[in-house]
């Protein structure tokens, strides 16, 4: 564990060190100031037009930080030949890509509740004071959290097969189709080929479902997300990684360092 | 019980672009190294030396046979503790500055804080890095990141170093210092297994060696015995000599060559000495030196590729130390 944790704040570090990091937040904070000038400018849906950009914000930039910082977690070790000074010390190869994750996801940690601070001063500002209304926009930040706990898993699992460049590209593409794989399974069930529904229906059982973590438009509208859907994206989130990770290891143990 | 025990070890790689073809880079590899002995494994580039380097920590898996280190399986994670690695070419995480670096590898063996920063700044004096501890790695030069390998391959105190091409790419200082280094841990009985290229380290700091090329063992050695091997030639420099005196003398000698007023002579036993002095002595040509012509590592080392690489072959002529 003790090693898992060492190699979790050494890539924490590393995420922190890196400058990328920095105008991704930069990028974030413009994100929400423009969202207050463009709420002010939304007569009547300022406060909507601000929940709805902010945590828009959070997200695609933290989607950003998960599949730039993700891909190169395993990938550019390998290709950088750091990995051979790791493993070379009482590391087990799980242990490697635990910590790696961690230290990752602990990133995103740090990286979502500075933009959620950010978030919440500008609402603050809009509305002059916060209502306890306002804390249940945290259930998307929750949401968004999982959701890119997923991400960073697939990216792992794509970096432990392939390069940084692919591994960017296949996550890239996992997350979009992710997010509409209702409408694939759709599509196949509406097209009437039995080939093309089972192929379809595969692909949403495989593939993340992403849909279900998209809350934003809801607490944007003060609609109460329930504890079951809570429950249910948290474990099917941990279900999720647990299985990427497991693959991840999987391949890396097998994995050659030519 | 031996500190590194390499029993058959052969690797196939799969080259090509549908990696249908295989390409032997390590053939049934029988290696032993004691306790306390510095080791060096030879051969030019692609050898196999690194590929044997990286079997023993699992970084490639081999194809077939096994091996050991300190009585224990490669995949016996927990023998990591008792060993320290410089990989080639070593590249570490260049955010960190050396004493970060230094204390990262450290929490990997778990050492506790008091002791981490009591070592740190040890091996930092050690290999001379001290007062560069704040030094970020990114700014640092090939020469100080290859010492900064060889501290962090040090901070678990291991029983058995091994270290890849250590002396690549530093400069006639930074080699003297870690030829040092070895020796200092020579000193302190640790093992040392390196590969290396040079062969000038390796006379300077082996006990024993072991020569490959193309994946194949071609000796392996106490290198004082390997040295004392080839003692059987005397070169004799004679000036000024007639070209009679040089036809009466030519059937006598291994090699003859003239160089201006001077012919070097080789000559291969000790009867022809004594003819090809007699010779020189009634024509009243100048001797102007004797000396016994010892076989290099080099040499060796030539003698032995050629083995397996007739195109190489050793030059006939054998140079004198």
């Amino acid at each position: 564990m003790g090693r898992v944790l060492t190699i979790a704040l050494g890539a924490f570090r590393e995420s922190v060190r890196e400058r990328v990091l920095y105008s991704l937040i930069v990028f974030a904070f413009l994100m929400i100031g423009a969202a207050i000038l463009l709420g002010s400018i939304s007569v009547g849906v300022e406060r909507l037009v601000l929940v709805n950009l902010g945590l828009a914000a959070i997200s695609v930039f933290g989607l950003l930080i998960a599949i730039f910082i993700g891909i190169g977690l395993v990938s550019k070790e390998i290709e950088r030949r750091t990995v051979y000074n790791i493993l070379s010390k009482p590391v087990t190869r799980a242990e490697f890509i635990l910590g790696k994750y961690a230290g990752l996801v602990l990133t995103l940690l740090v990286n979502t509740a500075i933009m959620t601070v950010g978030f919440y001063v500008a609402l603050a500002i809009q509305k002059r004071g916060l209502g306890l209304q306002d804390f249940s926009l945290l259930t998307a930040v929750y949401f968004i959290l999982l959701e890119l706990a997923i991400v960073v898993g697939v990216a792992i699992f794509f970096s432990c097969i392939s390069t940084s460049i692919l591994s960017a590209v296949f996550t890239f593409c996992i997350f979009v189709i992710g997010n509409f794989s209702s409408d694939i399974r759709g599509f196949g069930q509406e097209s009437g080929s039995v080939a093309l529904q089972k192929v379809t229906g595969a692909l949403y059982y495989v593939l993340p479902n992403f849909s279900d973590f998209n809350v934003i438009n809801q607490v944007a509208h003060g609609v109460r997300i329930p504890s079951l859907l809570i429950t249910a994206n948290t474990c099917y989130a941990l279900l999720y990684i647990t299985i990427l990770l497991s693959a991840a290891v999987l391949i890396f143990e097998q994995r050659e360092f030519k | 019980m031996p500190a590194v025990e390499i029993d058959g070890l052969t690797k196939d790689y799969r080259v090509g672009f549908w990696k249908t073809r295989t390409k032997r880079a390590l053939n049934s590899l029988q290696l032993q190294v004691e306790p306390g002995e510095v080791f060096g494994l030879l051969g030019p580039n692609g050898a196999g030396k690194t590929t044997t380097l990286k079997i023993l920590f699992r970084l490639v898996f081999p194809t077939s046979g096994t091996a050991r280190i300190l009585g224990r399986r490669l995949d016996d994670v927990a023998v990591h503790y008792s060993v320290g690695y410089l990989p080639e070419h070593p590249y570490f995480y260049d955010h960190l500055t050396m004493e970060e670096l230094l204390h990262y590898a450290g929490r990997l063996f778990g050492l506790g804080k008091d002791d981490l920063r009591r070592r740190v700044g040890r091996i930092l004096e050690q290999v001379g890095l001290a007062e560069f501890r704040d030094l970020p790695l990114r700014r640092a030069s090939k020469g100080m990141v290859q010492r900064a390998g060889i501290a962090q391959a040090l901070i678990n105190d291991p029983a058995v170093v091994f270290l890849d091409e250590p002396m690549t790419g530093l400069d006639p200082i930074g080699r003297r210092e870690v030829r040092d280094l070895i020796l200092q841990l020579r000193e302190e009985k640790k093992t040392v297994f390196f590969s290396t290229h040079i062969l000038s380290d390796a006379e300077t700091l082996c006990d024993r060696v072991a020569i490959l090329n193309r994946g194949h063992l071609q000796g392996c050695g106490e290198l004082r015995e390997i040295l004392s091997l080839g003692v059987s030639t005397t070169e004799v420099i004679l000036e000024n000599p007639g070209d009679g005196v040089l036809e009466d003398l030519r059937p006598l000698v291994v090699s003859l060559i003239r160089t201006g007023d001077r012919v070097r002579l080789e000559i291969a036993d000790e009867e022809n000495i004594e003819k090809t002095l007699a010779i020189a002595l009634r024509a009243r040509v100048k001797v102007a030196a004797l000396n016994p012509v010892k076989v290099s590592l080099e040499d060796y080392f030539l003698a032995k590729i050629s083995e397996t690489e007739p195109e190489t072959a050793a030059p006939a002529e054998v140079h004198p130390k």
